[in-house]
C-alpha cells in the first residue's frame, strides 16, 4: 500500500547579520565594489525580528494563516502586518537570531563555532524557554570563550565572525589549515544548514505524533555539500542532524537536485516505505545561507526591506498506511528526462500533463498545484515575476492545448487550482513542498482530493550538464479503504472463515 | 528577424522564463552569432 504522511514542519530562523556578513549577494559586492553604496544602504534596511515574526507570508509559512488567506491581503506584503502573528504555528516556529547562534553551537560537533562568554550567558535561557528544544540539546551548550579569543580567530585565522545587533559575538573556525572544503565559510554553512534541519525534525516529530524512536531513516535534500578534499561531497548532513535531534534508531542519507531535490527525495522516501524497507522516513531540508540578501540589491533600491532575511527548514513524514492520513500515489509521477529538453511547455509537459495522461486523468483533476512556491513580495520587485503564477498560467495553456479547459477560464484556473506563494528564496525550501502541510490538513477536512507537488531543478548551474530537471506526485485522499473492498475479503473475513473451517475440523474429527 | 544576423550576440535565459537554450535557439535561426549562453536562477 501507498504510505502516508503522517505530518510535516516548517521553521525559518531570523539571521539578519548572516544577510550581511554570508549572503553571497553581499560577499561578492564586498570583492568587487566594497565601497559601493549598496553595502552601505543594506544595515538600514533589514527588518526587526518582531517585523519578521508579523511579516503575513513568513505567519503562513508556519501555519498561522493559509495561502487563501494570503491572496485576500492587498499586494505588497512587506508593508502590511498580520494581525494576532505569533513566533510560534501549528507548523513550527520562526526563531530569533542570538536563540539560532546557540542552537548552531549545540550542533557543532568540532569545537567550531565558537560563541563568546556573555552572549551565551544572556541568551542560553531563551533558547531553554522554546518547548521544542529539549534537554538533550541544552546539555550541549558550551560555557564561551573570551571576546579576545573571537577576534584572534577572526583576524588571523580566517574565522567567519558571528553577529547579532551589529556586534561581534562568536566565530566558526575553519576545520583545515589548507582544505578549502572544511573552509571556515563551508564549515559556518554547513552548521546553518544543520541547525535548521534539527529544528524541523524537532517539530515534525512532533506534530506527527510519533515518537523519536519510531524514526527509521532520514533523507536530507538541501543544497549544500559536506565532505572534505577526497570526497567533496561525501555527506551525510540526514544522520548529522538526526544524531542531534535524538533520533536514535534512525539511520540516512542525503539525495540532492538542485531545488528538485525535496521531490526526488519525498518519491524516494515513500517508495523506501511502500516496498516495505522502512516503516518511517523523514524527509528533511535545511536553510541556505548563501541565498540570503539574494535580491537585496533590488530590494534596496526600491526603498523597501530586504525581505530574504530567513533560513528556512522543512520536513515531512512518511509511514506506512494508517488507513487515514493521506498519501503519495506512486503510480502518478511526472518525469523530466535528459530527452525532454528545457523549453517551458516541455518541463511543464512531462511533469503536469504527461503523468496525469498516463493515468487516465487530466490537469482539472488534480484540486491544488504546488510549483515553485516562492513569495511574490520578494521576486517581483527583482524583477523575476510571480513565479507560482506563471507556473499556473503555464499549466492553464498546456490544459487549454490538449483541449481539457476552455480558453476562456485561464484567468480563474490559477484562483481554484493555484496557491498564492508565501515561501522565502531558499532554492529548494520552496520547491513545491510548503504546501504539503496545508495538503495533508485540506484532504483530511475534505476539502480537496487530489494535490500535486511539483519540484524544479536548475542542473546547468552545476556546470556538468545544460539539462533542466523537474519531478512531480500526487497526494491523494487515503485510499486503504477502498483497496480492501476491491480485494474482496478483509483479513477479518479470512481470520473467520479459517476459524469457522477449524471448527467444522474438529467437530468432524470429534464426531469419528 | 533581420536584427539579429551577423550580429554576436549574449544570453542570459531565466530559468522561471525562458531558458538560455531556448534562446539560443531562436537566435541561431535569425542568422546572430550566440558568444556566450547561459541560464541563470535568481530564487
Amino acid at each position: 500500500m501507498n504510505s502516508v504522511i503522517k505530518g510535516a514542519s516548517y521553521i525559518l530562523a531570523h539571521t539578519p547579520e548572516m544577510v550581511i556578513h554570508n549572503g553571497t549577494t553581499q560577499t561578492t559586492e564586498r570583492i568587487v565594489n566594497p565601497d559601493g553604496d549598496y553595502l552601505k544602504a543594506l544595515p538600514s534596511h533589514l527588518r526587526s525580528y518582531e517585523d519578521c515574526v508579523n511579516y503575513w507570508p513568513n505567519q503562513v509559512y508556519i501555519g498561522n494563516a493559509t495561502p487563501d488567506e494570503l491572496a485576500e491581503v492587498a499586494f505588497p506584503y512587506y508593508d502590511k502586518t498580520k494581525e494576532g502573528a505569533s513566533r510560534y504555528g501549528k507548523f513550527g516556529e520562526i526563531m530569533p537570531e542570538e536563540e539560532f547562534l546557540i542552537l548552531a553551537q549545540c550542533c557543532d560537533v568540532f569545537e567550531v563555532l565558537l560563541l563568546e562568554k556573555g552572549f551565551v550567558a544572556a541568551n542560553k535561557e531563551k533558547l531553554a524557554a522554546d518547548p521544542i528544544i529539549t534537554e538533550d540539546i541544552l546539555a550541549r551548550v558550551q560555557e564561551g570563550v573570551e571576546l579576545s579569543e573571537i577576534e584572534h580567530f577572526v583576524n588571523d585565522e580566517h574565522a567567519e565572525g558571528l553577529y547579532h545587533a551589529g556586534q561581534l559575538v562568536g566565530c566558526v573556525k575553519r576545520a583545515h589549515d589548507i582544505d578549502v572544503n572544511l573552509s571556515a565559510e563551508v564549515m559556518h554553512e554547513n552548521i546553518m544548514t544543520k541547525a535548521t534541519s534539527v529544528l524541523a525534525l524537532l517539530y515534525a516529530v512532533k506534530n506527527a505524533g510519533i515518537s523519536k524512536d519510531d524514526v527509521e531513516y532520514v533523507i536530507d535534500c538541501c543544497e549544500e555539500a559536506c565532505g572534505d578534499m577526497n570526497q567533496r561531497g561525501g555527506g551525510n548532513f540526514a544522520k548529522a542532524a538526526a544524531e542531534i535531534a535524538g533520533l536514535k534508531n534512525a539511520t540516512g542519507s542525503d539525495a540532492r537536485g538542485f531545488c528538485a531535490g525535496p521531490s526526488h527525495a519525498l518519491v524516494e522516501a515513500a517508495s523506501l516505505v511502500k516496498a516495505g524497507a522502512f516503516k518511517c522516513v523523514l524527509v528533511t531540508g535545511g536553510g541556505c545561507t548563501a541565498k540570503l540578501g539574494m535580491n537585496g540589491k533590488n530590494h534596496v533600491e526600491a526603498g523597501m526591506p530586504a525581505l530574504e532575511d530567513c533560513l528556512g527548514g522543512f520536513c515531512v513524514v512518511l509511514m506506512e498506511n494508517d488507513g487515514v492520513s493521506p498519501e503519495i500515489n506512486l503510480d502518478i509521477l511526472g518525469r523530466h528526462t535528459v530527452g525532454t529538453g528545457a523549453a517551458p511547455q516541455n518541463v511543464i509537459g512531462s511533469l503536469v500533463a504527461d503523468p496525469l495522461e498516463r493515468a487516465g486523468l487530466t490537469i482539472n483533476d488534480i484540486d491544488k498545484y504546488s510549483p515553485e512556491m516562492q513569495n511574490p513580495d520578494i521576486t517581483k520587485p527583482a524583477g523575476a515575476g510571480d513565479v507560482p503564477m506563471a507556473n499556473y498560467k503555464m499549466i492553464a495553456a498546456l490544459a487549454v492545448k490538449k483541449g481539457w479547459l476552455d480558453r476562456k477560464a485561464i484567468p480563474t484556473f490559477a484562483k481554484e487550482h493555484g496557491l498564492t506563494g508565501f515561501a522565502p528564496t531558499q532554492g529548494h525550501i520552496p520547491s513545491g513542498v510548503p504546501y504539503i502541510g496545508f495538503a495533508r490538513e485540506d484532504i483530511l477536512a475534505g476539502k480537496i482530493k487530489k494535490a500535486m507537488i511539483i519540484g524544479k531543478g536548475s542542473l546547468f548551474l552545476g556546470r556538468m550538464t545544460n539539462l533542466f530537471d523537474g519531478i512531480s506526485f500526487v497526494i491523494q485522499a487515503n485510499t486503504a479503504a477502498e483497496a480492501q473492498k476491491e480485494a474482496g475479503v478483509s483479513e477479518e473475513e479470512v481470520k473467520g472463515l479459517i476459524a469457522k473451517a477449524m471448527k467444522e475440523f474438529a467437530a468432524s474429527l470429534l464426531a469419528e | 528577424m533581420a536584427i539579429l544576423k551577423g550580429k554576436k550576440v549574449v544570453i542570459i535565459g531565466d530559468r522561471d522564463g525562458v531558458p538560455g537554450e531556448a534562446i539560443k535557439a531562436c537566435v541561431d535561426t535569425a542568422g546572430g552569432e550566440t558568444v556566450f549562453a547561459s541560464t541563470e536562477c535568481f530564487v
